[in-house]
């Protein structure tokens, strides 16, 4: 028994129809023009309903989408909580919040640096969004490629709004850094005589994603865990950080944990601090389903944007093209874009390739949003509509085993669910991806707050207003490095003065002369799922 | 109306939708997790639950944001398993002399049981993997091992008490850094690099007009 629909099944022959014909052809790429109206029109960043002006703190009277910014204008944990600032319980030179990629490479720098480090994280050290990342990551070095070819693929992708000094530090150390995840031992897909075997991935001009079969997160984030406990630095799981310290000075000195498991408040003094917490997917803005891990909640941007530190695109987010739409248990999880690098297209109910596989995220998305709504050409499938992926294409053009070789995670994902993607094709919608902006920082990783650096997800700048695939696990290397150097020599020479929270005061009473009253508790931490049971 | 299953978490009875995975019930059910949920797709490892259907005397561990609930489901969790990671200086082993058996001596100590494998939610050949380990073909071992997610679920099965998961972590590192052959093209750009090779070039794009970036963008070659 299949475990499509019997309409799905009716669509899904007229994909397979039309396979043939669609073999030899690929629909022409969008003009600018065409990309900036489809933009416009179906983007969901252009939405005005998703979207609030903020009114408080740093960025004030520019917008961010409703659920974050009801965070950032939320009400601190610790309003109205005494927490004795007196008693230190842990006390280091460089505090990194956030166990996942950008944070283990920050730790691994500032240990080697010499610096006395800790990781403090909110799940276990590796549950994270790097852990998932399965497509790939970028690195121009290649003969026919370089920096400058990337900076121009990342520049135009990110709509020209890209920070140019990080973008800059991204492309030129990227090679580097694919040298430094070399030499930890992680295993990328090489030819036989060492070349790395690089595709192209959506809006890059020369195939340089290179991959670790579809596990490259997976294989990047084992490997730097298991550095970050070879050399000894201090882990401490289920606590995270809830609000950050800083001195009477207004320099970044710490964060204030919670246990989770006593429920109890920890202060943490540090002589400097790396943000690490990644995005925002468990938002779910406009409602939309995540590819993100269970602790995605901007918890990061909330208390650094408390402490005074700007964002910037904060309201560019990223729809990845292709989530799962179908079947129910795999509901938003990513069909990772290696799926159209190696030949899938996107085809819609009557079997017709509308789009280029290979646009930017954002236009992809808009694209397939178009096709379903405006043009009326989706598939139903639960409670909304989406299109199909032709994955067999794959074993036709490259052959048969590709799949199994290059894409095992997907493949075993959908066996799972009874779908076996090499012989049928896939139902997929937009999913909520990514963030796209984050907080402020210069070169050097450092924000506008003395001693705060952030590296990773938490970041804005780096990739304009769209991230291209794969700049992202290069971002958290290559920043991740940068911030873990640099708050290591900036932690030789800082004085400490007093620990304080006054900020968070001071943000509450910024919010009660707005005029804004709130309850909501932030940062969030975590989602709170109950799968359509109304609450008791 | 949605059809409905009878299940048992941790002890307790509850009916739950038949489509939801057994992470998705527990939520249902009203459980707000905190351990024992990670990425929620099947990478992390995190949310290794143990199960047997009422009645039935066998005992099946899983993954519980990949398995679907089943009716007469008893789930227990595994939230933490303490594996047996020891350390090493990657900068200064070696993929020879018997590198991970001195590192992992309990691995001489399988009986060939195969539990590890049959409990593998990845479908991999655990125990092959570590028979790769034994005899030094630590190449092997990698891919075989390659797809872990690191739930230890084979571990917690293990009468010989072996930390899989570390041991295919490890021949995978090995790999990488010693067996893999070395990649030129890489070792050259990062000469370049650190030589400065780019600076100019990318001062110029920096300072580049905007209308130029996008005339150069929208005309710029595509590999095929
Ligand atoms: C499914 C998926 C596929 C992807 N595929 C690719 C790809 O192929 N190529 C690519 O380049 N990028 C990809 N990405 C994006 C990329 O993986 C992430 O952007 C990147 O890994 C983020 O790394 P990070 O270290 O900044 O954040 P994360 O890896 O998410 O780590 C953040 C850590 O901080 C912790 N944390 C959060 N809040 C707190 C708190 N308050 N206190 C303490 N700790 C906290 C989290 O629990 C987590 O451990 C993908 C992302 C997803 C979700």
């Amino acid at each position: 028994m299949s475990a499509f629909t019997d309409d799905m099944l009716k669509s899904m022959a007229n994909v397979e129809r039309t396979r043939a014909a669609r073999l030899n052809s690929t629909p022409e790429r969008f003009t600018a023009e065409e990309k900036e109206a489809l933009l416009q029109a179906f983007h969901p960043d252009y939405s005005t309903k998703g979207f609030k002006v903020l009114e408080v703190g740093p960025n004030k009277g520019e917008k961010a989408p409703v659920e974050l910014a009801q965070l950032l204008e939320g009400k601190s944990l610790l309003q109205g909580v005494a927490v004795d600032l007196e008693r230190v319980d842990y006390d280091v030179d460089v505090l990194i919040i956030g166990g996942g990629g950008a944070g283990a490479a920050a730790a691994i720098e500032a240990k080697r640096a010499g610096a006395d480090v800790m990781i403090v994280t909110k799940l276990r050290m590796g549950d994270a969004n790097t852990m998932m990342a399965e497509g790939g990551i970028q690195g121009a070095d290649k003969g026919n490629d370089s920096p400058a070819i990337h900076y121009l693929d990342a520049l135009g992708g990110g709509h020209y709004k890209n920070v140019p000094e990080l973008l800059e530090k991204l492309v030129t150390e990227g090679p580097l850094a694919i040298d430094w995840l070399d030499k930890l031992g992680v295993m990328f897909d090489k030819e036989a005589d060492g070349t790395m075997v690089t595709t192209h991935g959506g809006g890059t001009s020369r195939k340089r994603m290179h991959a670790c079969a579809d596990y490259t997160g997976a294989e990047l984030m084992r490997v730097l865990r298991d550095e970050v406990q070879n050399c000894g630095v201090k882990i401490l799981e289920f606590a995270p950080a809830i609000e950050l310290l800083l001195d009477e000075a207004g320099k970044c000195a710490g964060a204030v944990l919670l246990d989770y498991d006593s429920n109890e408040h920890i202060v943490v003094r540090a002589k400097t601090v790396i943000m690490a917490t990644g995005g925002a997917g468990r938002l779910h803005y406009q409602g939309f389903p995540t590819s993100n891990h269970y602790g995605a909640t901007a918890d990061g941007l909330v208390m650094a944007y408390r402490a005074g530190a700007p964002l910037i695109y904060e309201d560019a987010i990223q729809y990845h093209p292709t989530g799962v739409a179908y079947p129910a248990q795999i509901y938003g999880a990513l069909v990772t874009e290696k799926v159209r690098s190696l030949g899938a297209q996107l085809v819609n109910s009557n079997g017709e390739a509308f789009m280029h596989p290979l646009e930017t995220r954002d236009v992809s998305a808009a694209s397939i949003i178009r096709e379903c709504t405006a043009r009326g050409n989706g598939v139903k499938a639960l409670d909304g509509v989406a299109l199909w992926l032709d994955t067999p294409m794959i074993e036709i053009i490259h052959g048969e085993g590709t799949i199994q070789k290059r894409l095992p995670g997907m493949l075993r994902m959908y066996k799972k669910f009874g779908i076996d993607l090499r012989k049928e094709p896939i139902l997929i919608y937009p999913t909520l991806h990514y963030q796209n902006g984050g907080i402020l920082i210069d070169a050097n990783a450092e924000t506008k707050i003395s001693g705060l650096y952030v590296a990773g997800e938490a970041v804005g700048g780096i990739h304009g207003t769209n991230r291209l695939m794969g700049n992202s696990l290069l971002d958290i290397i290559v920043f991740g490095r940068i911030a873990g150097i640099k708050a290591a020599e900036k932690a030789k020479t800082v004085e400490l003065g007093k620990l304080s929270l006054a900020h968070v005061d001071a943000f509450a009473k910024e919010m009660e002369a707005a005029g804004i009253a709130s309850e909501v508790p932030s940062p969030k931490l975590l989602p709170v799922y109950t799968h359509g049971r109304n609450a008791r | 109306m949605e059809q409905m299953v009878t299940v048992y978490l941790l002890g307790k009875e509850y009916s739950v939708p038949a489509t939801l995975t057994i992470m998705d019930a527990m939520e249902y059910a009203g459980f707000k997790l905190v351990r024992g949920c990670g990425c929620r797709s099947g990478f992390c490892g995190a949310c290794a639950v143990i199960y047997r259907i009422k009645g039935s005397t066998e005992l099946k561990v899983v993954l519980s944001c990949q398995t679907k609930v089943e009716e007469g489901m008893c789930v227990g969790k595994i939230d933490s398993f303490p594996v047996n990671k020891r350390t090493f200086n990657i900068e200064e082993i070696k993929a020879t002399d018997n590198i991970v058996g001195q590192l992992y001596p309990e691995i001489f100590s399988c009986i060939g049981c195969n539990a590890c494998t049959k409990g593998c939610p990845q479908g991999l050949d655990v125990m092959q993997y570590i028979a790769y380990a034994q005899r030094g073909e630590y190449e092997k071992a990698a891919h075989a091992s390659f797809d872990c997610v690191g739930c230890n679920i084979c571990a917690s099965r293990c009468p010989a008490q072996i930390s899989h998961s570390a041991v295919g972590l490890l021949c995978r590192r090995l790999t990488g850094k010693y067996i893999a052959p070395k990649c030129e093209h890489l070792a050259e750009r990062v000469a370049e690099i650190e030589n400065g090779d780019y600076v100019t070039l990318l001062e110029k794009l920096k300072n580049t007009p905007l209308d130029e970036l996008k005339d150069m963008y929208n005309k710029r070659e595509i590999e095929k």
